[in-house]
């Protein structure tokens, strides 16, 4: 009876709506993270566990195919970065001037790629991206009058078939974000803009860039995390994670071979949290760039 | 303020509606752009699957050969039929069991940390924003480990509750939280009603639209969800509608005709939803970016 009191005064209550992510937070976050952080200095073997240091680290760093996938995945992520922040935040700005007709529309059809799934996209743009000359792109090409290219047997159009597939699912997503973004600032500071006689691009410059800064780190920091894990797209692009020279093999496709194809679970620790160390450090920097500490600091 | 300006100068107005023109057919080639893919997929879904295994994802309009082969194969209730089902059977329940205890949750967990002051009130959020930052993948090997020796592995419960306590659902229900009277807590306590009655009875009725905002962003992404499912699961009467279609993608025999159709069939649960919920959708995926 004293238990049951305690556990419906006002002092207790918020810890018991508060328990289920501790727990989860303790069973599928610290577990899983330290158990990782351990393996990473771990020779897994069926026979028993080998300390080994640093070793799968300086192995890590010495394997050519893993500096692949950290190049593959940071060309991808900053291509990313480039073609995902500004034309979705321009595509807002036009969406929420007066300009546009059939807003509803637009905002549905680019949208409607984020709704499938990664299997039905990836085996779309697969087939699209086809070598045959009957494949959509070569069809285009042909149109252009160049000659049919072996899409994803290619380093560089291998890359852009990626890239395509990922301006294609998100393009639409990043513009919404921008879109609400807009939403929050005040529409007097383009009317007094108005008066003073500013232009478009000044307006667009000085009043709409600064007061996006919220919603631009935010988009900015979900894109550098989104591109350095991306896996899945890669996946289904190669029906496999095999890819001819591992021209689409990223960081967690690496991760992925050797801890879940292979069974190498300390070398696989090893290349995530590598990843791991380098999402954090890019994004510090960029929130350092943008002053984000100096102005939250509670 | 535009319609004053143009009212005043016809010139302004002209260039008005040229910019306008030029702004709408802009978005017009765009979505034309974004619905190819999804269109030339529905074509093919009308035509034979070794026509995709030959020629790639190819336009042809010509309807005189297009047939209703796959569709009516899928639906043809043999034995490929039957495991296509079964898939899109499992992908629903998982779904609609992860949205709902995921949605509880996340709210109970928001609940308990707008609606009260407790010690470790802001230590707790900044752990909810800390597990923000380290990406799934790198979670997903050691989870996985993990999962073999809870002997939850190829159980929708491995499949779900590591996800259950969701970081963004979290936030977004607190944000949500942050705007409602405090007031209304203590006004249920005077008349007497239980800590856990004024949040089931009072509070929860009253946050309902951020429920359905966040009940279709939860949705969409269990439907979709691929790598985690594809881990966990491993027989294949337990997969999802992703690793079903997946495990189709072998080159030989006649699987595309049902990957293609399938494929497309897929994606009509989430669209219907889309459609119908569109604006709370927008609510739903952007209140994070607006608070940064």
């Amino acid at each position: 009876m004293k238990i049951k009191k305690f556990l419906y005064s006002q002092k207790a209550a918020p810890y018991v709506f508060v328990l289920p992510f501790i727990l989860s937070f303790l069973i599928f976050w610290v577990y899983p993270l330290c158990s990782t952080i351990a393996m990473s200095f771990q020779n897994i073997k069926p026979t028993g566990i080998e300390w080994i240091g640093f070793k799968n680290y300086s192995k890590l760093l010495a394997d050519k195919v893993f500096h692949t996938a950290v190049l593959n995945s940071f060309q991808y992520m900053l291509l990313s970065l480039v073609l995902l922040i500004p034309f979705p935040m321009l595509y807002a700005v036009l969406m929420d001037s007066r300009l546009v007709k059939a807003k509803g529309l637009w905002k549905a059809l680019l949208y409607l790629p984020a709704l499938t799934s990664v299997v039905i996209s990836g085996t779309l743009f697969r087939l699209m991206f086809s070598e045959y000359h009957t494949g959509q792109m070569n069809v285009l090409m042909d149109l252009l009058g160049l000659a049919s290219q072996k899409w994803l047997k290619v380093k560089a159009t291998g890359l852009g078939a990626l890239i395509v597939l990922c301006c294609w699912r998100w393009t639409g997503v990043n513009m919404l974000y921008f879109l609400s973004g807009l939403k929050s600032i005040d529409g007097s500071l383009y009317e007094a803009a108005d008066i003073d006689g500013a232009s478009a691009i000044q307006k667009f410059k000085f009043i709409t860039i600064p007061l996006l800064k919220p919603t631009t780190i935010y988009v900015l920091t979900i894109s550098v995390y989104a591109g350095l894990a991306m896996f899945l797209e890669s996946f289904m692009l190669w029906a496999g994670n095999a890819s001819p020279n591992n021209i689409g093999l990223t960081i967690v496709g690496y991760l992925y071979r050797r801890g879940i194809e292979k069974n190498q679970l300390g070398y696989a620790s090893a290349v995530g949290l590598i990843l791991l160390i380098i999402a954090l450090i890019i994004n510090v920097i960029q929130l350092a760039l943008n002053g984000t500490f100096k102005k939250e600091d509670k | 303020m535009n319609k004053t300006v143009s009212s005043l100068k016809p010139g302004v107005s002209m260039k008005r509606k040229i910019g306008s023109l030029l702004a709408t057919a802009w978005f017009a080639f765009l979505g034309c752009i974004v619905i190819f893919p999804v269109f030339a997929g529905l074509l093919a879904s009308f035509r034979p699957g070794t026509e995709l295994i030959r020629k790639g994802l190819s336009i042809n309009l010509d309807v005189s050969t297009m047939t209703l082969g796959n569709y009516t194969y899928l639906f043809s209730g043999n034995a490929d039929s039957v495991k296509y089902f079964n898939w899109f059977k499992n992908s629903m329940v998982l779904t609609l069991v992860t949205v709902a205890l995921t949605l509880m949750i996340c709210f109970f967990i928001a609940y308990g940390l707008t609606m009260y002051d407790f010690k470790l009130k802001n230590l707790l959020f900044f752990l909810v924003i800390a597990t923000m930052m380290v990406p799934f993948e790198i979670l997903m090997l050691p989870l996985y480990q993990e999962m073999i020796s809870l002997k939850l592995i190829d159980s929708a419960a491995g499949v779900i509750l590591p996800g259950l306590c969701a970081a963004s659902t979290i936030f977004f229900f607190r944000q949500y939280l942050t705007t409602m009277p405090k007031e209304l807590l203590d006004a249920g306590r005077i008349d007497g009603a239980t800590e856990y009655g004024i949040c089931v009875k009072i509070m929860l009725p009253i946050t309902k639209p951020a429920f359905a905002a966040m009940a279709i962003l939860c949705a969409m992404g269990s439907w979709n969800n691929m790598l985690w499912p594809m881990l966990v699961f491993r027989s294949a009467d337990k997969f999802t509608l992703p690793i079903g279609l997946n495990t189709l993608l072998t080159p030989y025999g006649n699987n595309y005709d049902v990957l293609i159709a399938g494929s497309m069939f897929g994606i009509i649960p989430i669209f219907v939803i889309f459609l119908m919920f569109q604006s709370y959708f927008i609510d739903g995926m952007t209140t994070g970016a607006v608070k940064g």
